[in-house]
This record gives structure tokens, C-alpha cells and sequence, in this order.
């Protein structure tokens, strides 16, 4: 027997369990999207923690230390009394007359402790400095010269991070007071690291600049360019247009999908086994990192072009077959160069992707310590990445710096390099 | 000549070629009454005479660049007397430089024996010999093949047939590198590979556990033999690959969820471009994040909990490597959701299913193949990554299961082995085209398998 309105009295039961019910699953709705949110700040924070730690350490990379000083060359102290006389010249201490001038300030410290404290005020390279400027002008032996030094790594660094003690824990105390000193007299001034724009590599940081990593890089660059696009285009279209639908076909497309994911290391291997192994090419030179380089971008490539042909509507082709053209005519003068857009897009990224890679060039040799700016594609160079490489795994905190500084060059580069695409790509892709 | 100079020589006489024939075949046609009596449009038999001239020279000036080092070495290894034959690898390259350095003028003469001093001699004429008949015989094809098509401008000649099967067996070689890349890898992994079994028994490669390639340089020498047990590698690389895919996994998989179901259009437009951005960040960059500000705050961090920490931890390298796929994750996966059809969405919303509740009972389940696809390609890439590791990741071969110590991975120990001199055929050289060959096989399957269960995947609702 059933009571009137139980079955009104069961549906409101049921009502109100599914009301107590969806308390609990707004509840679980809103801590699912809790997670997601979380997820997404987590990813943005790393972004945001890599680019503030990177720009925090690196910007001090685009800033120099130097010493100014009076320096009189005095041909006593650098036992030299003929400066065009190449004998002379390499026999001579040229440190002597900087640790003089120094000690204008300092007159008190004369012992061979304060000498060698003193001297390491201003970078290794100073004394090469005052050699170089005499060679270049004999004449100025004897004279008293206004000379700008690059300052000691430890110096510079100590005046870049004035006020935190962990920053100077290198220097002495002796030194850190001169330095103090030095600074307020203006002896010791801080500007923009031109050095570091205008240079190769060196084993102090102070002279160690960019350039040759840079001009390595362009040249690499050149390489992977020209291989890698016309090649890249020309195997997108024979997929897309030519290829018989057969099993060379499928190994073809099997061969570049693979490749795209082969981790670059293995390419690396390729270049060391084949380019250098087989053909005896060089180590450590731009063509062969260009050659490896193309050919891991080369899927990279092929993919992004293909997408681009695809992407031409049938009736473009159609139009021109209708009215007599051949195949060839069809993809050479109409679905090319609708497709080009596209193309350049995806190879700008490829090429930015490669201008990043540093593992496979490590394996040729491109990890070499190169002081001169290369002046060709058959010249020991490195690039970009392998010189931050380089450089972050150094001792020296100004070395650490610039390769922060490196860092920020290559991230202006990419990102440059990626707008142009993307600006590109609104510019002049059509939708059809 | 050299080949940087040869090569616009050659497109220079290209043009040459091609400015030729096309006056020829005007002329031809002129007498005739005009080109439309031509089988071809002048443009083609002139494409046609540039590509007689080019194609065959450059293959030569190709293939002649390729080989030329390779063979003029061997021909001034083999004019060595005797007494200075080299007896190992090491010994060969060394004098080969030698020989290279004093052909150059960076070395005195006077410092080394007379046999390598004529060696230099013979290494300097045999580089003259070969430039000149390098570029004679480039010169005389190109001249010769474009001349031959000149004299082929006929009026009965349909050029254009010719030009455009050229051009399309020219587009097939260049999808056929593709293939050569690939036998190239695998012939450049496998002949080292065979070699160091040879030195070294496979059963000691696969399942030794002790990993110490450093040879000695003399036999008498502690420690000459070199231990090349690749277990600590392996536990090394899965360790850091899977604290990667640990942090890459759920982030990533989120991250797309939310912005695929939850997150405005315009949000959607802002932060999956910055995501992306975390993909195209060098990883040499995420190598100096991972050294000099993970690893260290780890270290402090785990001091101050009272735990003992290398300054190259697992978890530093694995941490930073989880962030650098959290974008290939994520983007992987918000494909495949958004390949779900919207039918079963709309069936389970309608149901009063709640958005969370469709995304976990229906949209995940349809979509996790696709999803297991994309962690798979995430795990190769994770086990394939070299910069984070090489610069964070430590070089010892530790057997632990402790992230906080140093751990060392294949990828590491394949740079490590042949970065600095080398001697080519010592087993350490040959060790890293072993370890190579184990990564690229690897890597491989993992991306065949993920690619199989994606396409799979994506049939199923196509």
C-alpha cells in the first residue's frame, strides 16, 4: 500500500540528495579547475623564474669595469730604451710602470705583497696593453699617457656587486679598500661592455667578448640555410605533388618522421662518423656544424612545407591545369609560391630551433677555446650556445656573467627570429 | 681554385649557358615564323642547356670535395719511410697533424724528421695538384654539358619534357636524403658499435654495473682495464627522465585541460604562446638555470631540512628538464583533447554531468591513448635531452635511488667521451657509438610505438 504523496514525497528525498550531491561536485568542479589553474602557474612562474634569473645575473655581463690611469712609460722601469726593437720589446716589463702609476695612489704600499696586490688590480692583460700601444707608437717611450685598463675579474665583479659581501670574498681586504678608494676618485669607473660586442673569446672576462661566437654562429647559419631550404622545399614538394603512392613513398615519410624526433646528440654522431671520419673534413669548422645542423632541421622543414602545399586549395590547381599547364608548370607557378608564405614561416623556426642547438656540435669539435673572430666557413669557430656553454661552466663569476650576457644576445636573436615569423605568417598567409 | 670559389663559377657559367642557348633557340625559331613553331618555350631549352652545364659539374665538384681530403691523406701516410710509419690510431693522427701544421708553416722544419718534412712537401704539391685538376675538370664539364645542350636547340626537341622530368628527379633525391640521413646514422653507430664488442664482451655493456671508461694511457698503469657497465647509465638517465616526466606529466596535462575546457579565448590567446615560448627556449639556457640556480638552492634547501645533497643533484637536472616539456606535454595533449568529437561532450553535458566530470569520465578516457602517445614522445625526448644534463648532472656513474645525488646519464657520458682529444679506435672513443646506437634504438622505438597508438587513436574518430 502506498501512502498519497509518497511518490511526491520519494521525489523530493531524491531532490534534495541530488542537491546535498551537487554541493559536493560544484565543490569537486571548482577544485578541478583549482588544479588547472595551479598548472598554469606553476608553467608561467618557471618562465618567469627563468627569465628574472638570467637577466639578474647576466646584466652586469653588459657592463665593464675599468681603471683609468696616468701611466708614465718610463724606459728604466720597462728595461727598454728602444721600443721599435722587436728583441727588446718582448724582453721588457711592461707591468711595472702600471704598478707605478697605481702607487701614486697608494703611496704605501711598497712591499712585494702590495706590488703583486697592486697588480692585480687591473686585468691580466694590461701589461699586453701598454706592450702593443708601444709597439704600435715607439715614440712614446718616455712619455706619460692616459691608458683605460679593463679592471681584474675580481675587481670588477666587487664593484659590480658593491655591498654584497658574497661577491668579495675574492679580493682582499687591502683591495677592497683601494678599490673603495679608487672608485670615489673616479679612477675606477663602470660603463657600457663595448669589449664584450667587439671581441672573441679570451681567458680573462674582462676582454672575453661575443662577436666571434656570433660570426660563428651567422656562418653555421649560412650553411644550414642553404642546404636545408632548397633541399627541404624541393623533398615537400615531390611528397606532396609527385610521389606514387608506393612503399619508397611510406619509407620516405616513415624516415622523416622519425628523424624529427632522433635526439640531436645522434646527429652529432653522424657528423663526427661521416663528415669528419669518412670525408676527412676538418673538426671544429662552420661547414661541417652547418651540415649537421641541416640535416636535423631538414624534417623540421619538410614537415612545416608539406603543411604549407597542403594547405593550397584544389581549385588553384584545377584553374591551371584546365587552361594547359603541366604539372610541373601547376606546382612551379602557382602552388609555390602560394605556399612560400607558409614555407618560410616553418623554416624560420627551424633555423631559429638550430641557432639554439648545442649538443651535436660539441661532438665535432666546435667546443674549442678560439680567440680570433673566424673569417670563413673552413676557420675554427663556435657558436652562440656552446660559447654560454663555455662560459657557464667556468670558475670565474665574470664568466658566469657573460654567459648570462650570451644568453640574452641568443634569446633576442630567437625571439626576433620567431616574431618575424609570426608576423610573417599574418602578413602573407592567405585563408582560403 | 678552391670549392667556395668554384661554386659560383659554376652558376656563372650556368647562366652563361642558359642566356646561350636561349638566343639560340629565338634564332632557331625565327626563321620558322616565331617560338609558338618551337616544341618548347625558349625559356625551357635555356633551363635545359643550365642544367646540362650545372648538374654534372657540381656532382663532380661534390663528390670530389667529399673524398679529396681522405684520399690525398692517405697518399702522404703511405709516402712515410718505414722507420715513421705509425703504429696505432693515435699515433697516425698525431703525425698527421704534424704533418698538416708544418704544410702550413705553424711549425719549424728543423724540429721534426726529415721523412715528415717531405711528407709535408708531397701533402702541400698533392693539395695544389688536386685544386688544379679540381677545377680544370669542373670548368671543362660545366662547358662541355652546357655547349652539348646548346647544339641540341632543335626546333623537333620538346625541351620542356626533358627540363621538367630533371626537376622532378632533383626533388626525389632531395626527399631521398631523408633516407640517406637515416642509413647514415645508423652505419655511422653500427661499425663502432661492432668494433667495441670486440673489446668489450656485450654481456659486460648490457649488464655490468660498474661504469669507469677512463683507460689508462700506459698498460702498467692502475686501473688500465676501463669498466664499461652501462646499468648506472641506464637507472642514471631513467631517474631524471622520470622526475621530468613526473613534473611535465601533470602540469602539462592540466594546463591543457583548463585551457582547452575552461579558460576565455583570451586568456587561451595569451598564455599558450607563453607556454610555447618555454619550448623554444635553448636548452643550453635550461643547462645554465638547472647549474648555477637549481641546483645550488636545492643543495641549501636540503642542508637546511638536514638531508645531505650533491651540489649536481638528479633532482636539479631532472626538475628543470620536467619544466623544459611541460610546453610538449601540454600541446601534445590539448590536440588530442580538442580531437575528442564534440558529440560526447555534449552528450555527457547534457546528462548533467559536471564540466570536470565529463573531462574525467568522458573526454580523458576517450582521449588517453592519444594522451600515452604524447607521454611517450615525451619520455624520448627526456632520455634524448643532453645539454641540462651534461651541465647539471653529474659525471660519476652512481648506482643510487636517491635524486638528491649525483647521477650520470648516456647522453652525458657520450659527450664527455668525445669531447677533448681522442685517440678514434680506443674503446672509450668507441664506448660513446655504442651507448649512441643503445639511445638511437631507444628513442626509436619509443617514437615508433607512440606514433602507432597516436595514429591509431586519431582513426578511431576520424
Amino acid at each position: 500500500m502506498t501512502k498519497p504523496g509518497s511518490h511526491a514525497e520519494r521525489e523530493g528525498s531524491q531532490a534534495e540528495l541530488i542537491r546535498r550531491s551537487l554541493k559536493r561536485r560544484y565543490r569537486k568542479e571548482r577544485r578541478f579547475r583549482l588544479y588547472g589553474i595551479t598548472a598554469i602557474s606553476i608553467a608561467l612562474f618557471s618562465l618567469v623564474i627563468l627569465f628574472t634569473d638570467i637577466i639578474s645575473k647576466g646584466y652586469t655581463g653588459f657592463i665593464k669595469t675599468t681603471v683609468t690611469l696616468e701611466v708614465h712609460l718610463d724606459d728604466d722601469l720597462m728595461y727598454l730604451n728602444d721600443a721599435s726593437d722587436p728583441e727588446q720589446i718582448a724582453m721588457a716589463d711592461f707591468q711595472a710602470p702600471i704598478i707605478k702609476a697605481l702607487q701614486g695612489y697608494f703611496p704605501q704600499a711598497t712591499s712585494r705583497a702590495d706590488m703583486r696586490e697592486l697588480s692585480r688590480m687591473t686585468g691580466s692583460y694590461a701589461s699586453n696593453q701598454v706592450r702593443d700601444m708601444l709597439k704600435a707608437n715607439p715614440d712614446w717611450l718616455g712619455t706619460t699617457r692616459t691608458i683605460e685598463f679593463p679592471a681584474h675579474d675580481t675587481v670588477s665583479v666587487y664593484v659590480k656587486h658593491s655591498g654584497d659581501p658574497g661577491y668579495s670574498i675574492r679580493l682582499s681586504e687591502q683591495q677592497q679598500r683601494w678599490t673603495d678608494e679608487l672608485l670615489s676618485k673616479g679612477v675606477i669607473d663602470t660603463g657600457f661592455n663595448d669589449v664584450f660586442f667587439t671581441s672573441g673569446d679570451s681567458r680573462e672576462p674582462s676582454n672575453a667578448g661575443i662577436l666571434g661566437a656570433l660570426v660563428g654562429s651567422l656562418l653555421t647559419m649560412g650553411i644550414t640555410l642553404v642546404i636545408a631550404f632548397p633541399v627541404g622545399v624541393a623533398a615537400a614538394i615531390y611528397l606532396e605533388e609527385f610521389a606514387p603512392s608506393n612503399r619508397l613513398t611510406d619509407f620516405i615519410e616513415v624516415n622523416i618522421n622519425n628523424l624529427a624526433a632522433v635526439p640531436s646528440i645522434i646527429f652529432g654522431l653522424l657528423g663526427l662518423a661521416v663528415f669528419i671520419g669518412l670525408f676527412g673534413m676538418p673538426r671544429s669548422v662552420p661547414v661541417v656544424g652547418g651540415l649537421v645542423l641541416a640535416l636535423m632541421t631538414l624534417p623540421t622543414i619538410i614537415i612545416s612545407s608539406r603543411a604549407a602545399i597542403k594547405s593550397v586549395p584544389p581549385s588553384i590547381r584545377e584553374a591551371a591545369e584546365g587552361i594547359g599547364a603541366s604539372k610541373m608548370q601547376v606546382v612551379l607557378h602557382h602552388v609555390l609560391p602560394l605556399a612560400m608564405p607558409g614555407m618560410l614561416t616553418g623554416s624560420i623556426i627551424g633555423m631559429a630551433q638550430a641557432l639554439g642547438e648545442t649538443a651535436p656540435l660539441l661532438l665535432i669539435g666546435m667546443v674549442a677555446f678560439i680567440v680570433e673572430i673566424p673569417d670563413g666557413f673552413f676557420s675554427s669557430a663556435t657558436v652562440l650556445p656552446v660559447q654560454i656553454f663555455i662560459w657557464a661552466g667556468s670558475a670565474e663569476q665574470g664568466f658566469v656573467e657573460l654567459a648570462s650576457a650570451g644568453i640574452m644576445v641568443l634569446l633576442a636573436f630567437l625571439i626576433t627570429m620567431n616574431a618575424f615569423a609570426i608576423w610573417l605568417r599574418k602578413r602573407l598567409e592567405r585563408r582560403w | 681554385m678552391q670549392t667556395a670559389d668554384l661554386l659560383p663559377l659554376v652558376l656563372v657559367l650556368a647562366a652563361v649557358a642558359y642566356g646561350f642557348a636561349y638566343m639560340r633557340s629565338r634564332a632557331v625559331a625565327a626563321p620558322l615564323g616565331g617560338i609558338s613553331n618551337l616544341k618548347a618555350l625558349p625559356a625551357y631549352y635555356a633551363a635545359r642547356a643550365a642544367l646540362w652545364c650545372a648538374i654534372p659539374a657540381l656532382v663532380i665538384l661534390g663528390a670530389w670535395a667529399a673524398f679529396e681530403g681522405k684520399v690525398i691523406q692517405n697518399i702522404v701516410m703511405a709516402s712515410l719511410p718505414t722507420e715513421l710509419t705509425p703504429q696505432s690510431a693515435g699515433h697516425a693522427s698525431l703525425t698527421l697533424s704534424q704533418i698538416s701544421n708544418l704544410a702550413a708553416g705553424k711549425l719549424n722544419p728543423a724540429m721534426v724528421p726529415d721523412g715528415i718534412s717531405s711528407a709535408a712537401v708531397l701533402l702541400q704539391e698533392l693539395r695544389e695538384h688536386s685544386s688544379n685538376f679540381k677545377s680544370l675538370l669542373v670548368v671543362l664539364i660545366a662547358v662541355l654539358g652546357g655547349t652539348f645542350a646548346w647544339t641540341r636547340v632543335a626546333p623537333t626537341i620538346n625541351a620542356r619534357k626533358s627540363v621538367e622530368l630533371t626537376l622532378q628527379r632533383l626533388f626525389f633525391v632531395c626527399a631521398a636524403v631523408a633516407i640517406l640521413t637515416t642509413i647514415g646514422i645508423v652505419f655511422s653507430v653500427i661499425f663502432e658499435t661492432v668494433r667495441f664488442f670486440g673489446k668489450v664482451p656485450m654481456s659486460e655493456f648490457l649488464f655490468g654495473t660498474n661504469w669507469s671508461p677512463q683507460t689508462a694511457l700506459r698498460a702498467d698503469q692502475v686501473g688500465s682495464e676501463g669498466a664499461f657497465g652501462v646499468i648506472p647509465l641506464f637507472t642514471g638517465t631513467l631517474m631524471i627522465s622520470a622526475i621530468a616526466l613526473l613534473i611535465a606529466v601533470p602540469v602539462g596535462l592540466l594546463s591543457a585541460v583548463y585551457l582547452s575546457e575552461y579558460a576565455s579565448p583570451r586568456m587561451r590567446s595569451v598564455v599558450k604562446p607563453l607556454l610555447e615560448m618555454l619550448a623554444g627556449v635553448p636548452t643550453v639556457v635550461y643547462g645554465f638555470f638547472a647549474a648555477l640556480t637549481v641546483a645550488p638552492f636545492i643543495r641549501d634547501l636540503a642542508l637546511m631540512l638536514g638531508l645531505e645533497a650533491s651540489s649536481q643533484s638528479a633532482l636539479a637536472a631532472g626538475l628543470v628538464m620536467g619544466i623544459m616539456i611541460i610546453p610538449f606535454v601540454s600541446s601534445l595533449s590539448d590536440d588530442v583533447i580538442n580531437a575528442v568529437p564534440r558529440s560526447l561532450r555534449d552528450g555527457s553535458l547534457a546528462l548533467g554531468a559536471t564540466q570536470s566530470e565529463t573531462m574525467k569520465n568522458v573526454i580523458f578516457p576517450a582521449a588517453l591513448p592519444g594522451i600515452m602517445g604524447g607521454i611517450l614522445l615525451a619520455a624520448s625526448r627526456a632520455i634524448g635531452e643532453t645539454m641540462i644534463v651534461v651541465m647539471a648532472a653529474g659525471l660519476a656513474a652512481n648506482l643510487t635511488a636517491n635524486p638528491l645525488d649525483s647521477v650520470t646519464t648516456v647522453t652525458v657520458q657520450i659527450v664527455t667521451l668525445l669531447t677533448g682529444d681522442q685517440e678514434f679506435d680506443s674503446a672509450k672513443t668507441l664506448a660513446a657509438f655504442a651507448l649512441g646506437m643503445m639511445l638511437f634504438i631507444v628513442t626509436l622505438l619509443l617514437n615508433v610505438i607512440a606514433l602507432k597508438v597516436v595514429r591509431k587513436y586519431r582513426e578511431q574518430y576520424d
